[in-house]
């Protein structure tokens, strides 16, 4: 590059120019963020969200209380304590997961050999309070019943690749 | 009394009313050039920018207006509180008269004074007390920081801001700012005066702590500056200052180089549009190249900013004022 | 003319008022400021006299480049104003025999003035009527003719003495490397890039 270009694109500014007419260019194109609360992007069926607890399709709930995911949960978020029901099975009394500490690892999804505790499509559950995060299994079976349509076509399509 | 109601009573009323007329626009479009300046960014950025606030986000700066009105004004317990309190007030206050002499078509003007272009330069030279007064006041190290750099800032780039309108005012001989638009009739000084144009823009930009000088602010090293203690309304206030102010230098741009309110050519489609409404476009469109130049540009390093000031802008307006006086006296053209 | 007498006092109190605080003003920023505000009060008498050019002038001069300097000094000085004060008393009698002349000086003048009013007509004979020529172009006509010499000697002497201050506070320190702007801008790919085949486990 000569003496002479160089002046030349010092004292016209042209470089400051071209940078110009890049973001000028930009100005038309397509906008690339999606408008969030309105329009959403697509989600993986493997994606781990709120967390909810399934039944039957007859109504009865599929947790047994064996404790695995209480076992392998590395936040130690989850606590289960559990009794004979009448009927002589063994279920849940208590199924709490403290939302606050879950890190959201999926690891208590791998576990259950029910498929009872899974980690839904929801991620939009954020609360006033840090009480609200507390779930306790009303609340978890109250997920499941809203997400199960959900859920259960997110696992189907997961099924053949585990 | 009846002497009293016609010699002062109906005058002020008239005055008042004229300053009404300038100033509640000027505020709107304040409120309206965050909005712009927001979607223009978003534009760039290939954002959307606001939009949930009426349709298109128009309605966007009376929330954030509402919002500021609102707020707790917190006044830092080791603050200089009287200091603290005039420096935004001070802001606004000077980026509001200055709209007094701004000529917005023929005629068309609050105070038509003979010395208008040194009253603006002195409007302008002014504003760097709000902004000493704020950092030095809120007693915090950020806001001194911003506070020092704005004000070396700006007075460095005064200098040259000055020497360019001494161009400008040779051409025309004249200090009244009609008097300097109607001198461009013929042709606009971007054109016989284009780098002198061109240097008082980029002056302009360091004047009003504009990206890429935006040193004073910079919300990566000094938070914000010498706003960083303030909150609600007065943050407002120093904020629509500044935005009014840099409004303002878009109008003095218009004015000095661009032609004020006439049209770019003096044939039949352009003279229907009236004058006030090209002296308005023309400012929207500087505004725009404000916005752009924020959104394509990063930072200048203090000691560059500092260079060019002085080594680079003062030589070459000053140079520029002697080649035009000796133009001028040769080809006979003093006015 | 009420308002214009009106503005008269505001201003000339304002002007007393703040010239008053500059000096007992406890802090030196206080002071800077209200000597701003003087300076900004002797503009607005400037523009009531009809010399609105002087009135900008000081405005941009003093207000706008002077005082800004003043401020920056004194609020980066960590000056102890305590200390300073002690002793005040002991230059009393220096600061009030300059006083005294100065007021002798205005006796004097304003003295001249009353007993002899034709030496306003002649002291303001140079310059035309305000409503024939502005004051600007009446400025410019008188010092660019009548008293250029003085003008141009005026400037040479505020010249040599910026040149004397930047010597005097200039130093020259060895070693000191500075970036080279336009040498950086002017390299090249072709400069700064070198590309050399290196053969596998020699290094370069």
């Amino acid at each position: 590059m000569s003496v002479i270009t160089r002046a030349i694109r010092t004292v016209f500014l042209l470089e400051l120019l071209r940078g110009m007419s890049m973001t000028f260019r930009y100005l038309f194109r397509k906008r690339q963020t999606i408008n969030y609360p309105f329009e959403k992007g697509p989600l993986s069926p493997r994606f781990r969200g709120e967390h909810a607890l399934r039944r039957y399709p007859n109504g009865e709930e599929r947790c047994i209380a064996c404790k695995l995911c209480e076992a392998v949960c590395p936040a130690q978020a989850i606590v289960i304590e559990s009794e004979p029901r009448e009927d002589g099975s063994r279920r849940t009394t208590r199924y709490d997961i403290d939302m606050t500490k879950c890190i959201y690892c999926g690891l208590c999804e791998e576990a259950c050999p029910v498929d009872a505790i899974v980690e839904g499509p929801n991620f939009e559950f954020a609360t006033e309070t840090r009480e609200e995060l507390y779930y306790n299994k009303d609340k978890l079976l109250a997920n499941g019943d809203r997400w199960e349509a959900e859920i259960a076509a997110n696992l189907k399509a997961d099924a053949k690749y585990r | 009394m009846a002497d009293l109601w016609a010699n002062y009573i109906v005058p002020g009323l008239w005055i008042l009313l004229q300053v009404l007329v300038v100033v509640v626009p000027l505020l709107i479009a304040v409120a309206y050039f965050t909005w712009f300046e927001r979607k223009v960014m978003a534009a760039m950025h290939l954002r959307m920018g606001p939009n949930v606030v009426g349709p298109w986000g128009l309605l966007q700066p009376f929330a954030d207006a509402v919002k500021m009105f609102v707020k707790e004004t917190i006044l830092p317990t080791s603050a200089n509180k009287i200091v603290f309190l005039i420096a935004p007030v001070l802001t606004f206050v000077l980026a509001l008269v200055a709209w007094a002499v701004i000529p917005f078509g023929e005629g068309l003007v609050v105070s038509d004074i003979n010395v208008g272009i040194l009253y603006l330069f002195a409007i302008s030279s002014l504003g760097v007390y709000g902004i000493i007064m704020a950092g030095w006041a809120s007693n915090s190290r950020y806001a001194f920081l911003g506070a020092l750099r704005s004000a070396a800032q700006m007075v460095s780039y005064e200098v040259s801001i000055g020497f360019v309108m001494i161009t400008v005012l040779m051409v025309v001989g004249s200090l009244n700012l009609s008097d300097i638009v109607m001198a461009q009739q013929k042709v606009w000084f971007v054109i016989p005066l284009l780098p002198m144009a061109v240097v008082f823009f980029i002056s302009a930009l360091a004047e009003t702590n504009r990206v890429p000088f935006d040193l004073p602010e910079a919300e990566s090293e000094l938070v914000a500056g010498y706003q960083v203690e303030y909150s609600a309304m007065t943050f407002g206030l120093l904020f629509m200052g500044e935005n009014a102010n840099l409004i303002l230098m878009s109008g003095l741009t218009v004015i000095l180089f661009l032609g004020g309110w006439l049209p770019p050519l003096d044939i039949a489609p352009f003279t229907w549009i009236p004058g006030p409404i090209w002296f308005l476009s023309k400012i929207v469109v500087m505004l725009f190249v404000f916005i752009w130049i924020r959104a394509t540009f990063p930072r200048y390093r203090y000691d560059q900013l500092m260079r060019l000031g002085w080594k680079v802008f003062l030589p070459l307006s000053m140079f520029w004022v002697v080649l035009t006086g000796g133009v001028l006296i040769a080809f006979d053209l003093v006015p | 003319m009420i308002i214009q007498t009106i503005a008269f006092y505001v201003f000339a109190a304002f002007v007393v008022g703040s010239a008053f605080m500059v000096i007992s003003a406890r802090n030196p920023v206080h002071s800077v400021l209200f000597l701003i505000l003087a300076f900004f009060n002797s503009a607005g008498l400037f523009v009531l006299l009809g010399a609105e050019f002087l009135a900008m002038i000081l405005v941009i001069v003093y207000v706008g480049a002077v005082a800004v300097l003043f401020l920056f000094v004194v609020m980066m000085l960590d000056i102890n104003f305590v200390r300073l004060r002690e002793g005040f008393l002991q230059y009393l009698p220096i600061g009030a025999s300059v006083g005294l002349l100065l007021l002798v000086e205005m006796i004097l003048v304003v003295g001249v003035l009353a007993t002899s009013p034709d030496t306003v007509a002649v002291a303001a004979a140079p310059t035309p009527d305000i409503t024939v020529v502005s004051n600007t172009e009446a400025l410019g006509a008188l010092l660019y003719t009548k008293y250029v010499y003085l003008f141009q000697s005026a400037g040479l002497i505020l010249l040599v003495a910026m040149i004397g201050a930047i010597v005097l506070a200039h130093r020259v320190r060895p070693g000191v490397r500075k970036q080279s702007i336009s040498a950086q801008v002017s390299r090249t790919r072709a400069e700064g890039v070198e590309l050399k085949k290196v053969k596998t486990g020699d290094g370069i």
